[in-house]
């Protein structure tokens, strides 16, 4: 039994670039700044800090959470960095959640922070470490190998054409031309998709979201200050998050069960039964585009291999029935890892309570976002209801 | 709010090297013994994992990924704290308070003896425009931050050479101890200098080892325990990171971390309240730092304390009768875990050679280590 309701009041994120000449406790700054001047609070009002950025490699720091905790506003304050790989840019605000839920805190600053940027030669070299040293490091894999991998698996298995694939960079493009932020938004086609450079078969260029710095911020508190400081609170009704194997290479690549068991999770504290009926929009991890609809069916928003079916119907554009990253998404926005995540948190945040202007979907009230990482590894969701 | 209590505890012997297992070997020896120590199976009992781990102590990026299959975790909620293993340790305790959650797993564990290049792990730690640039070994901060302390405190060198003497003496008992030695003050003071007024002896030896524990929910933990450990206070605080404007000669950290603790707990004379104390000793002065910001007696009063053999073990306030750090090895991110633990055998009486008499309340504090500034506190009681 849960007892204690969790709000979010505030959210805040800065621009996503392939090089942001901030440093990354600036850019931390700058999204905890947006997103408390949009709660109407400071930093004295925040009881603690939680913050998630993905490997220290990319900024060649050790114990990077120690660094960034002044741009945080963690000074002097109770501060935790939590890490769940790809899937910690979600998983930053449900463990806020429980800083809240637990009692302990009336209010929490959530940040989410990436800079990839300083990793030379590429970003993609700091993944070289990320391999079991013995058995699969010697093969001197790379990130995008292992992702051509599980789409060939996915399309293999479910008859699924490159074409309906490219179609999710498409809308998901032209979704973030409406997003401030965005990185790479583009009126492109499936044709430009097909023929852009080949990087690992299948994998195209455009398939693929880019290297980017960035940093997103949400506030929570309890239901007693979110009646006081908003009249349009944001609750988190459910949470989620489930990791599978290290053993990866012995996993079904076609269908993300761990992705399933977060998300049950979450419908099971939200109380949601009909996750394609009850969801109004949907944030769903499209680092590349075959994972947006790997990642609907293993939130149980399509069966099985017929997410790409919803998309050509449409059915996912933002004015569909159930659409899917409106924002833009990593594929629009960007990607710096944990703050992707939180830029998907912030957007239904902005969705649920209206303030998404151009991008906005008529008559949300559910929204959920997922995030997902590790060696194909770990789900994280959050459901949100206005 | 429902109360918490820790139910199991698991460790691996504490070892200055372990070249016989790896790191996924000593997580679940470490689980195996405090699943059984609870009586749950982590395959259908156990809610939550929290593991507690920074990618460059491993030498892998993204550490988490190598965590769930030992720990019997696999397609179930796991994620890490990027902290010490007593941080994953409140965050359990917060994940059962909220109600999701009934019994949550909390594990930390140090390989140590796998890195070639400790030093170079640790400037990798400091601002790389403003601190790394300077050079030398990190630990020179250590040495900075004493000579402030003693200084602010009229602390002498002697008194910290004896919280060497005091801890080295109590591990003798500790079976899973390593650095166990009856030694004099003058063998410390004797040791090399080795980051001015710093001495070898004064330093902790890193080791090797492994700790989980199992935490549950009020109702949980009566059926499944006559001895449940209850979760009484936590605190934790950073203050800056930034060598060039933080206070040298005090733990704030802890004064704060205390400060929520005790208010938790609703302990408002720590000094007569609290029975045992298992504080971080990564470093001789740190102790009596230490014990001064958790307002345990006033400042610059932790060494005549020592001096007068309040905190040894038959004292009136013991301070880290299982040996400390400086005793049993400092194990990095498990080092906090390893002080709630021994907390945790204490308070059930199961302590052995080590029992201190009486034991109803205890804190186990820990600070992250150079450069840090970053510490948590945790008071544990076997009192419902």
């Amino acid at each position: 039994m849960i007892k204690n309701r969790v709000a979010v009041v505030g959210a805040g994120m800065t621009l996503f670039r392939r090089r942001m000449l901030e440093t990354g406790r600036e850019m931390c700054w700058e999204a905890a700044k947006m997103a408390l001047d949009s709660a109407g609070l400071t930093l004295k009002d925040i009881d603690c800090v939680v913050l998630g950025t993905a490997p220290d490699a990319f900024d060649g720091l050790h114990m990077k959470g120690e660094y960034l905790l002044d741009g945080a506003g963690a000074w002097r304050k109770p501060y935790v960095r939590v890490y769940v790989g790809g899937g910690t840019g979600v998983f930053v605000p449900i463990a806020g959640w429980w800083h809240v839920a637990s009692g302990l805190f009336d209010t929490c600053l959530v940040i989410g922070e990436e800079k990839m940027s300083p990793c030379h030669p590429h970003p993609q070299y700091a993944f070289s470490t990320i391999w079991d040293p013995i058995l699969t490091r010697p093969l001197e894999p790379n990130l995008i190998w292992i992702f051509a991998l599980e789409m060939h698996r996915y399309m293999h298995k479910y008859g699924i054409k490159k074409e309906d694939i490219a179609l999710v960079a498409v809308k998901n493009k032209k979704n973030a031309l409406d997003h401030p932020c965005a990185q790479i938004p583009a009126k492109i086609t499936v044709e430009d998709v097909l023929n852009s450079e080949v990087l690992v078969w299948p994998v195209q260029r455009l398939d693929i979201s880019p290297v980017s710095d960035g940093a997103a911020a949400v506030v929570l508190c309890s239901e007693d200050v979110a009646k006081k400081v908003t009249d349009s609170p944001v609750w988190i009704d459910g949470v989620g998050w489930c990791l599978d194997s290290t053993y990866w290479t012995n996993r079904e690549l076609a269908y993300p069960k761990y992705v399933e068991y977060a998300a049950r999770m979450a419908y099971k504290m939200a109380g949601i039964h009909n996750p394609p009926k009850e969801i109004d929009v949907a944030e769903v991890y499209d680092p590349f585009d075959y994972k947006e609809l790997h990642h609907m069916e293993g939130l149980q928003l399509a069966r099985k291999g017929e997410a790409p079916k919803l998309t050509k119907e449409g059915v996912t554009e933002r004015d569909g029935d159930l659409p899917i990253n409106p924002s833009g998404g990593l594929l629009g926005v960007g990607n710096p890892i944990a703050a992707a995540g939180m830029m998907k948190v912030c957007e239904i945040f902005w969705q649920l309570r209206g303030e998404a202007g151009k991008r906005q979907v008529p008559d949300a009230r559910t929204g959920l976002a997922q995030a997902w990482g590790d060696l194909m590894q770990v789900g994280t969701v959050i459901i949100m209801r206005s | 709010m429902r109360k918490v209590a820790i139910v199991g505890v698991g460790s691996t012997e504490i070892r200055s090297t372990t070249p016989d297992v790896s790191f996924k070997e000593m997580m679940f020896e470490a689980a195996t013994k405090a699943y059984e120590d609870a009586g749950i199976d982590p395959r259908k009992d156990v809610d939550s994992f929290i593991t507690s781990a920074e990618d460059y102590w491993e030498g892998y990026s993204i550490f988490d990924e190598f965590v769930p299959d030992q720990l019997g975790a696999m397609l179930k909620p796991v994620f890490t704290v990027s902290a010490d293993g007593l941080f994953g340790l409140i965050n359990a305790y917060m994940q059962i308070r909220t109600g999701l959650i009934d019994i949550a797993v909390v594990e930390a564990h140090s390989k140590a003896s796998d890195m070639l290049t400790f030093e170079g792990i640790v400037t990798f730690a400091l601002d790389p425009t403003y601190n790394r640039p300077l050079g030398g070994h990190p630990f020179y901060i250590a040495g900075l931050e004493m000579m402030r302390y003693l200084c602010e405190t009229d602390t002498t060198i002697e008194e910290c050479a004896m919280v060497v003497v005091k801890n080295k003496k109590n591990a003798l008992d500790n079976p899973y101890a390593s650095f166990g030695a009856k030694i004099s003050v003058d063998d410390v003071l004797n040791s090399e200098v080795m980051f001015y007024p710093l001495k070898r002896l004064e330093i902790s030896p890193l080791a090797d080892g492994a700790i989980v524990m199992v935490l549950a929910a009020e109702e949980v933990a009566k059926r499944l325990t006559d001895t449940p450990i209850w979760v009484k206070g936590v605190g934790w605080c950073s203050e800056t990171p930034q060598l060039e404007s933080r206070d040298w000669g005090r733990a704030i950290y802890t004064e704060i971390s205390a400060k929520m603790a005790y208010k938790m707990a609703k302990i408002t004379q720590p000094q007569r309240d609290i029975d045992i104390v298992e504080v971080d000793d990564k470093f001789s002065y740190k102790e009596l730092q230490h014990i001064e910001a958790l307002g345990l007696c006033e400042r610059g009063e932790a060494g005549v304390l020592l001096r007068e053999g309040v905190t040894e073990r038959d004292g009136d306030l013991p301070v880290n009768p299982s040996g400390g750090s400086l005793g049993a090895g400092n194990l990095l991110e498990a080092d906090g875990l390893k002080k709630a633990m021994e907390l945790v055998l204490q308070l059930r009486g199961e302590a052995g050679k080590q029992q201190v008499p009486d034991a109803k309340t205890g804190i186990a504090q820990v600070w992250r280590g150079i450069p840090t500034a970053t510490g948590a506190v945790v008071i544990l009681s076997n009192e419902y």
